[in-house]
C-alpha cells in the first residue's frame, strides 16, 4: 500500500528512509518533499537503507482485533500479534513494527537486540501484502 | 503576562453511551453553561465549537452547528480541530478574542458521539495519512501506544502493574462521586488485575473507554464579569497549545517512528513536559502553587507520566508519588478529582473543556464530596495527536 519503505531479500532486506543533504537528518517513513528540521535551509532528500539491527525500546501486543483499515479475516479467531518499537543507534530513531509471527511479549525485554526481516501482512486472492517485521536476533524461525 | 479571562459558566452533558447525536450533547452542555453564567444565548457575542470528525460535515463545522441548534442570532463563529486538544484550542480561541477586544463574552462547546470499541481513522484508502497508515500497516490502535509507554515505564522506572491499578482505584473512587461521569462505581485493584489484557501490560480497566459526552464554558472579559456583579470569578490565566520541538524523540500517536536525533540534539524537555512548562510560564506559577491537577489519563500508566511532566515529582518518581498518597484527594496535590478519563471515557472534543469545568467547580468550592479544600490554582493537561499541546491554568 506504500512504496519504497523497504527493499531487498533475506540478509539484504532493509527499511528505506531518506536523508537530507543539507543537515543529515534521517526520516522514516521516508520524507521526499521537505526536510522537517526547522534549523535546516532545505536540502535534497536521498534514499538510504536503515540499520538492520536495533534494540527494543518497548513492546506490547494487540489482544483484540484492530478495526479497519487493518485487514484480518473476521471468520477466523483473533490471533494476537506483538508490536515492537526499536531504537536504531546509528540513526537515533525509534521505529515501530510487528514482530514475526510466534514471538510474544514473553519472549522480549527492553534493550534486547532485534533485526528487521521481510514478512507478510496479509494475503488476498490477488496479492501478498509484504511488510517489515522485527525478529529477536538468534531466532531463526 | 497577557491578561486574564473570567469563567462565568460551566456545563456538561453526562458522559456515557447514549446513542444520540453529538449536537444534542453539545446543546445540553451549552444551555447548562449559559444557565450557570446567568446569561441568555442572545447575549453571547461569539461561539467557538471544538470539532468532532465523527459527526461528519456538521462535526467539522461544530461552531456553526451548535449555533444553528441554539438558534441563529448573528454571533461571531469559529470551529477548531486539534484532535484531543480541540477543546483547549477552542478555549484558547475564545480567550484570544476576548483579550483582543473582539468579543466580551464567548460560548465554548465541545461534544462527541463516539463509536463502540477502538477509535479508527476516517474511511477510504489514504496512504498519505499517518493515522490511516498506522492502522493499515501495523494495526496499531491507541491502546497499543499506551501499552508501549507503560512497558517502557516498567523497564526504565520499575513501575508495576499494581501501581497502574492504584491509579484506577483512586480515580474510580472520585468518579463514583461525580454525577457527570460515565462510570460511577469504585473499582478495586483486584478487579483491575482480573480484567482482560488489551495491550500488554495494560488491562481493560487500565485504559479509558470511548464515550459520548459534551462540555461547555462561558468565558468573558473581566470587565464584563464585574458588570454582571461577578467580582471574583474563576479566571483563566494560561492556555498552552505548543507543538513539540524537532526532533521529537518519544513515539507519539499516530506516528510509526520518532523523529531522528541523528542531526539535531533533542531538547532536554520532552513534548509533554514542554506543554506544562509553557502554561506555567504564561501563568507565572509553578508546580508548588497548584491546588489540584486534571490530567489526561488515557491509561493509568500515562497518569503517572503526567506527574513527572507537570513537575509534581522528578523523572521516574511518578509511582512513588502515587504510593505516598500525594495525588489522592487528601494529598498534597490531588490529581483527577473529576474521576478522570478513567471514569468519563473519551469524548474527544469535549474532554479538555470538561477538565476546565472541573477546575471551575473546584475553584468555586462547588465540587461537593470531591472538593479540594482551599483550592486556588488548578492545571489541566492533555495532548492531541499530531503534535497538539494542551494545558490550561485557572485561578481563584
Amino acid at each position: 500500500m506504500v512504496a519504497g519503505w523497504f527493499a531487498g531479500e533475506g540478509d539484504d532486506f532493509t527499511l528505506l528512509g531518506t536523508r537530507c543533504s543539507g543537515c543529515a537528518s534521517v526520516f522514516f517513513p521516508r520524507e521526499d518533499s521537505h526536510c522537517r528540521n526547522p534549523g535546516c535551509g532545505g536540502g535534497d532528500l536521498a534514499e538510504i537503507p536503515l540499520s538492520r539491527r536495533g534494540r527494543v525500546w518497548s513492546y506490547t501486543d494487540s489482544r483484540y482485533r484492530p478495526p479497519s483499515p487493518y485487514v484480518s479475516d473476521p471468520e477466523l479467531p483473533w490471533e494476537p500479534y506483538t508490536l515492537i518499537a526499536v531504537e536504531l543507534a546509528a540513526e537515533r530513531i525509534v521505529v515501530l513494527g510487528q514482530a514475526i509471527p510466534g514471538v510474544t511479549v514473553a519472549d522480549l525485554t527492553v534493550g534486547a537486540e532485534v533485526e528487521v526481516v521481510p514478512g507478510v501482512l496479509h494475503e488476498d486472492g490477488e496479492t501478498v501484502w509484504t511488510t517489515w517485521q522485527w525478529r529477536p536476533t538468534g531466532v531463526t524461525a | 503576562m497577557t491578561g486574564e479571562v473570567a469563567v462565568l459558566g460551566a456545563g456538561m452533558h453526562p458522559w456515557g453511551k447514549w446513542g444520540r447525536g453529538f449536537v444534542e450533547y453539545g446543546v445540553a452542555a451549552a444551555r447548562a453553561a449559559l444557565a450557570d453564567a446567568g446569561l441568555e444565548w442572545r447575549e453571547i457575542g461569539s461561539i467557538v465549537g471544538a470539532d468532532t470528525v465523527r459527526g461528519g460535515y456538521p462535526g467539522y463545522v461544530a461552531g456553526a452547528t451548535f449555533a444553528r441548534a441554539l438558534g441563529w442570532q448573528g454571533a461571531r463563529v469559529t470551529s477548531v480541530y486539534a484532535a484531543c486538544a480541540s477543546g483547549a484550542q477552542a478555549v484558547a480561541t475564545a480567550r484570544a478574542q476576548i483579550l483582543a477586544g473582539l468579543a466580551d463574552v464567548v460560548l465554548v462547546v465541545g461534544a462527541d458521539a463516539a463509536p463502540k470499541g477502538f477509535f479508527r481513522p476516517a474511511g477510504g484508502d489514504r496512504p498519505d495519512d499517518p493515522d490511516w497508515l498506522r492502522f493499515r500497516a501495523l494495526g496499531a490502535t491507541n491502546p497499543t501506544y499506551f501499552g508501549l509507554y507503560a512497558r517502557r515505564r516498567m523497564a526504565v522506572h520499575g513501575d508495576t502493574a499494581e501501581d497502574f491499578a492504584q491509579v484506577k482505584v483512586k480515580n474510580s473512587a472520585m468518579g463514583a462521586l461525580n454525577p457527570y461521569a460515565r462510570y460511577r462505581k469504585r473499582v478495586t485493584a483486584e478487579e483491575v488485575a482480573a480484567s482482560a489484557v488489551v495491550a500488554d501490560p495494560l488491562r481493560l480497566l487500565d485504559i479509558c473507554a470511548t464515550s459520548d459526552g459534551g462540555a461547555a464554558l462561558v468565558l468573558s472579559s473581566m470587565e464584563f464579569a464585574r458588570g454582571r456583579g461577578v467580582a471574583e470569578p474563576v479566571r483563566i490565566r494560561a492556555v498552552s497549545t505548543v507543538t513539540p520541538t524537532y526532533p521529537n524523540t518519544v513515539l507519539d500517536l499516530p506516528d510509526i517512528a520518532t523523529d531522528s536525533a541523528a542531526a539535531v540534539e533533542p531538547a532536554a524537555e520532552t513534548f509533554r513536559a514542554s506543554i506544562a512548562h509553557a502554561a506555567y510560564e504564561e501563568a507565572g506559577v509553578g508546580p508548588d502553587d497548584l491546588s489540584l491537577a486534571e490530567v489526561y489519563d488515557l491509561s493509568t500508566a500515562l497518569e503517572l507520566q503526567w506527574y513527572e511532566d507537570l513537575g509534581l515529582c522528578g523523572e521516574g518518581e511518578g509511582a512513588k508519588l502515587l504510593r505516598e498518597g500525594a495525588t489522592a484527594p487528601d494529598g498534597r496535590i490531588p490529581v483527577n478529582m473529576s474521576g478522570g478519563l478513567a471514569s468519563f471515557g473519551e469524548a474527544v472534543p469535549a474532554q479538555a473543556i470538561a477538565q476546565v469545568c472541573e477546575l471551575t467547580r473546584q475553584l468555586r468550592g462547588e465540587a461537593g464530596e470531591r472538593q479540594v479544600e482551599h483550592a486556588r490554582v488548578g492545571i489541566t493537561a492533555n495532548q492531541g495527536l499530531f503534535g497538539h499541546g494542551s494545558a490550561v491554568i485557572a485561578v481563584r
